[in-house]
């Protein structure tokens, strides 16, 4: 006799099995008629006594809620059935498998009623054509060239760069370190379970440190330095440092969260309206 | 009818043709506000008077209601502006003419089988399906060809599950029942298979000269 870790073990695989085969069906691959529903609810009613964890609960409802969609396709089925425009497929296959194809162009050209359209140049299009390049101004007036001096090469040096701001006056890996510091100190300062609100983090006294700030906190996350927590009903956002980087971020396929940093925003938020 | 109701409703007929035969938009064809606007209210009346005087030219003014949903009495003037007019031919065409106008033999007999199998497939069917439904008949090189053909054409259309849909182009031009009908019924199968023997020989033949 089959132990009860057995038969769940044995009911999981069969109901996965009838969920990929209405998936099947749903997909257009399976006629919805192959299924006997009557059987399918037999087993699902078979093995739902046994069921008790979350998942086990959660792969029920999904074969139940297949099921309503492949009942719906049969009812479709049936309402496209009694239309005029039904016809047995089997039977229309069978009609088209033996027609020749010069039969199946006349079939065609009885029920064909090609779209009739005209392409023509009319002598007011071509006026008002005209007109308007008349009044066109030329492109060397649109489009003046760039007064650009040229100028010799040469070679610069990395001060130099971090002096025309082109480069920050710190390595990025180390400004990224730095700035990760500074979270875990202020996540430890300011609250006990770990993560601090998005904003609370990001906003700086002008909204151009606040924008920087966002954009050095969206690499923290990219490169695995932090985590982002998001409450979607209360519509918050936390900011969670993690203890190590976490190189296993960087393997992942990584998803996208907008977060828009709006001057709005940053002025909501100075004024402690932002939740 | 008076004489001046009759030239208002000449220039409207005028304006209206120059919208329905000259494409206006990337499709064929006109939205019915658009004619609303363009001839006022009375527009259903100024297309009921073209489509008169182009049927001795072999012509129609088509309406396509949105979704396929063609109402079953007579249309309100709400449904006719969210329908799509076109100008098509009213009569058939012979399979010379047809080829005169870029069709191949081969690819409108397969435009013809596809289209046949997605309306028995319930409006969609999945294009694997359809390739080994063509690749019976046609090389294998042309079938993707054409499927892909009938797509920029606008008769189909394909989802992201590679399921092929019947699209605007064949909903304006192809009379669905008409075509099952005729697909189905044995006596047109007989009298066109006599009068298609001819045809078909002479169009091979110019298909050679070519």
């Amino acid at each position: 006799m089959q132990s009860s870790k057995e038969q769940k073990k044995s009911g999981r695989e069969k109901l996965q099995r009838i969920i990929d085969m209405m998936q099947d069906i749903e997909n257009r691959k399976v006629d919805p008629f192959m299924l006997d529903v009557d059987s399918i609810l037999k087993v699902v009613k078979e093995y739902f006594p046994q069921w008790e964890e979350a998942d086990e609960l959660t792969l029920d409802s999904e074969v139940i809620h297949h099921l309503a969609s492949v009942i719906k396709l049969q009812s479709e089925w049936v309402k496209h059935s009694s239309t005029s425009l039904y016809t047995d497929p089997f039977l229309l296959e069978e009609k088209i498998d033996q027609a020749g194809k010069g039969e199946m162009l006349h079939v065609f050209l009885g029920a064909w009623r090609p779209l009739v359209e005209l392409e023509q140049l009319s002598m007011n299009s071509l006026a008002a054509a005209m007109r308007y390049w008349d009044s066109l101004v030329p492109l060397k007036d649109r489009w003046p060239d760039l007064d650009v001096q040229e100028v010799a090469m040469g070679t610069t040096s990395r001060d130099e760069l971090v002096k025309q701001r082109v480069l920050g006056d710190k390595f990025f890996s180390d400004e990224l370190e730095a700035y990760w510091e500074e979270l875990k100190e202020k996540v430890k300062a300011k609250s006990a379970d770990g993560k601090i609100r998005y904003w609370d983090f990001i906003g700086a006294d002008t909204y151009e440190a606040t924008v920087e700030r966002a954009f050095l906190t969206s690499f923290l996350i990219s490169y695995g330095y932090a985590t982002l927590e998001i409450h979607r009903l209360e519509e918050e956002i936390f900011i969670k440092p993690f203890e190590e980087p976490n190189t296993e971020v960087l393997s992942q396929q990584s998803i996208s969260i907008p977060i828009a940093v709006t001057y709005k925003n940053w002025e909501k938020w100075k004024r402690g309206e932002l939740d | 009818m008076r004489k001046k109701t009759r030239g208002v409703y000449a220039s409207k007929m005028k304006r209206a043709t120059h919208m329905l035969f000259y494409r206006r938009h990337q499709k064929p064809g006109v939205k019915g506000w658009e004619l609303h606007k363009a001839l006022g209210v009375d527009y259903p009346k100024v297309l009921e008077i073209l489509d008169d005087h182009l049927k001795d030219l072999d012509l129609q003014v088509k309406t396509v209601f949105e979704e396929e949903k063609t109402p079953a009495a007579k249309p309100t003037v709400e449904e006719l502006d969210k329908a799509r007019f076109y100008i098509t031919l009213r009569g058939d065409l012979t399979p010379k003419e047809a080829k005169m106008i870029g069709w191949r033999i081969d690819d409108l007999a397969g435009l013809a089988v596809t289209i046949a199998h997605i309306i028995s497939k319930k409006g969609q069917a999945p294009r694997k399906d359809v390739e080994k439904l063509l690749g019976e008949k046609l090389p294998g090189w042309k079938v993707g060809i054409n499927i892909d053909r009938y797509i920029r054409y606008g008769y189909l259309q394909q989802d992201e599950n590679d399921l092929l849909y019947l699209d605007w182009r064949t909903r304006a031009e192809v009379d669905e029942k008409a075509l099952i009908k005729l697909l189905l019924s044995g006596d047109a199968q007989t009298t066109l298979t006599t009068e298609n023997t001819n045809d078909e020989e002479s169009s091979e033949e110019e298909q050679e000269d070519e």
